[in-house]
């Protein structure tokens, strides 16, 4: 994990579904760049999504199916990370399989756009114009998931024995 | 040792680890691995890439093409085509068109599961088993690959919120419109990362096919779990399946819940999610006289026999409304046949309703009956997200068999007492 990820908000509200990230009738493909170019495609707000941009969303981020299209899609728009008030169930699970940072951070939905800092270190979100958010620590049992680049690197290293 | 609900007892046999808390991390045993024709596709890589000649029981992993199947275009033909072929290299079982049905109503119904497994599904709402006393968790391929190579998952112990039934249904009141009611007081973040844990005296009144209609949508509360209690029909519906003898779990008196929720089943009114959310229900008179173009009986919520003989009982002698379609999708080849000795499929034909071949189809917009812009459909499905089943801009609302049959006949919102 890198210590600082650094990028421009795209900012997002509450209860953004998996059908929002990516609609089902993409699901023909997983090929990140594929699945990129749908991404958020039928929001009635239409968004740009920068390379190495990070999803500031609000609340149960993610919810719905257990398509792992979603963050795939995200990683292949080059998102760098996903912080949210909180984050559904599968989705953030999927995150961290493939190796996609996904953090709760209580209180991040005031940032609504301009370039945000994360220090993964000192546990803090910083926005340009000053906002400072504090992140729970990663759970040790989900930093080396992490550490180890996802899932099935993590099982190489005997991660499920 | 502490005072156990459901989840903690399944999670303690499957970990081997004693008084487990929530929100602890723990590696569990899983008793199956199910994927479908869009999620085998990403789980493919995952699963080579662990190293892995076999999966851990080919017995064990069922994979079953029931999301895009029978194949809607080539796109999906081709996704089709790489989820049989891992099914084959692996020697798994698999499902082909003519056999296969929507994994949540095949699996309870061909014995593949009993009370006290853990089951991982790559569909999110593999927690329909949890009517059955079975912790199915919905997961993702990379998931699915990894407990397919190792017969092994992580977890994070969850907190339980206990559902405590009383009294029982009444008048066109129906499962679906319990859960739909629950959704609607909790919200859909409501059971985040926890389990709904049902029981209580109202349980013996609900019939196995109204829990796994409840079970289905506790994903749409954000639950890991829906668990019910195992009753004596629970026993007798799994040994008609010709499942294995189970380990049902009761939870221990004193087990600490974070939330106790009383629904009294006799207070349910028939009920109507709106758009987009499924937590947006209102009763089904606020509805009156708002036009369907479209009206779809079926899927892993509600596609099962006790559906469709509700359905039919009601379009029985009568017209699906002049200008509107109604699809209605029998959620497995037994269920199909089931239905057709019935009679019921002569009565939906002779009312101007389609019949369709098993399938996921129009519930996540892939075929069978996809919206146009503008368009509004009363479906019996689980998901009423913007564009679900079609344009971005057309309509979902969600009901029971009994409320969507009605609608099919009027046209327009009613329960089966307004034709």
């Amino acid at each position: 994990m890198d210590a600082i990820i650094k990028g421009p908000v795209v900012s997002l509200g509450e209860d953004i579904n998996t059908d929002d990230i990516i609609p089902a009738r993409h699901l023909t493909t997983a090929d990140p760049e594929e699945l990129a170019a749908h991404l958020f495609e039928d929001m009635a707000e239409k968004m740009a999504v920068p390379n190495g941009a990070v999803i500031v969303a609000g609340a149960n981020f993610g919810s719905g199916s257990s398509r792992e299209h979603a963050p795939l899609a995200l990683k292949g728009a080059g998102v760098r990370a996903v912080l949210a008030e909180s984050l559904a169930r599968i989705f953030v699970r999927n995150c961290i399989n493939i190796g996609l940072l996904a953090l709760e951070a209580p209180g991040i939905s005031v940032i609504k756009g301009g370039e945000v800092e994360l220090d993964l270190d000192k546990g803090r979100i910083r926005s340009e114009n000053g906002i400072e958010i504090s992140v729970p620590a990663v759970p040790p049992f989900i930093g080396q998931i992490i550490d180890a680049g996802g899932l099935i690197p993590w099982i190489r290293t005997g991660g499920l024995d | 040792m502490k005072a156990k609900t459901i989840a903690q007892k399944i999670l303690t046999a499957k970990s081997g680890q004693e008084d487990l808390e929530p929100g602890q991390f723990i590696t569990a045993k899983v008793d199956l691995v199910m994927a479908n024709d869009i999620t085998v596709p990403p789980a493919v890589g995952p699963f080579e890439a662990t190293g892995k000649q076999k999966v851990f029981d080919p017995a064990k992993v069922v994979i079953m093409p029931d999301h895009f199947a029978p194949n809607k275009d080539v796109a999906s033909a081709t996704q089709c085509r790489i989820t049989r072929k891992f099914a084959q290299d692996y020697k798994t079982v698999y499902y082909e068109v003519g056999r296969m049905g929507i994994a949540h109503v095949v699996l309870p119904e061909d014995g593949f599961l009993a009370p006290g497994m853990l089951v991982l599904g790559a569909d999110s709402h593999t927690c329909t088993y949890g009517a059955l006393n079975v912790m199915g968790m919905g997961v993702g391929s990379t998931d699915a690959a990894a407990a397919m190579a190792t017969g092994k998952t992580w977890l994070k112990v969850p907190e339980t919120i206990r559902v405590e039934l009383t009294g029982r249904l009444s008048g066109w009141a129906a499962a679906k419109d319990v859960i739909l009611t629950l959704i609607g007081r909790i919200g859909t973040d409501g059971a985040r990362y926890k389990v709904l844990e049902f029981g209580g005296p109202g349980l013996a009144s609900l019939g196995l096919e109204g829990r796994l209609t409840m079970a289905n949508m506790a994903t749409e509360a954000g639950a890991k779990a829906g668990l019910f209690e195992a009753d004596q029909a629970t026993l007798e519906f799994c040994r008609q399946a010709g499942a294995p003898v189970g380990t049902p779990f009761a939870p221990d008196r004193g087990a600490e819940y974070c939330r106790v929720v009383e629904l009294d089943l006799s207070a349910v009114r028939p009920v109507v999610a709106c758009p987009h959310s499924p937590a947006n229900t209102v009763e089904v008179p606020e509805l009156a006289g708002r036009r369907m173009d479209q009206v779809v009986i079926g899927s892993c919520t509600n596609g099962r026999l006790s559906d469709l003989a509700v359905a039919a009982e009601i379009l029985k002698d009568r017209q699906v409304s002049k200008d509107q379609r109604t699809v209605v999708i029998p959620g497995s080849q037994k269920v199909w046949l089931a239905a057709m000795k019935a009679g019921y499929f002569e009565i939906f034909v002779n009312a101007g309703a389609a019949v369709s071949t098993p399938t996921c189809g129009p519930c996540l917009g892939g075929y069978m009956g996809i919206l146009a812009q503008g368009e509004s459909c009363l479906s019996t499905t689980n998901r009423n997200f913007r564009g679900r089943m079609g344009h971005a801009e057309s309509m979902v609302y969600l009901a029971s068999p009994a409320t969507a049959a009605a609608t099919a006949v009027k046209g327009t919102v009613c329960g089966p007492e307004d034709l």
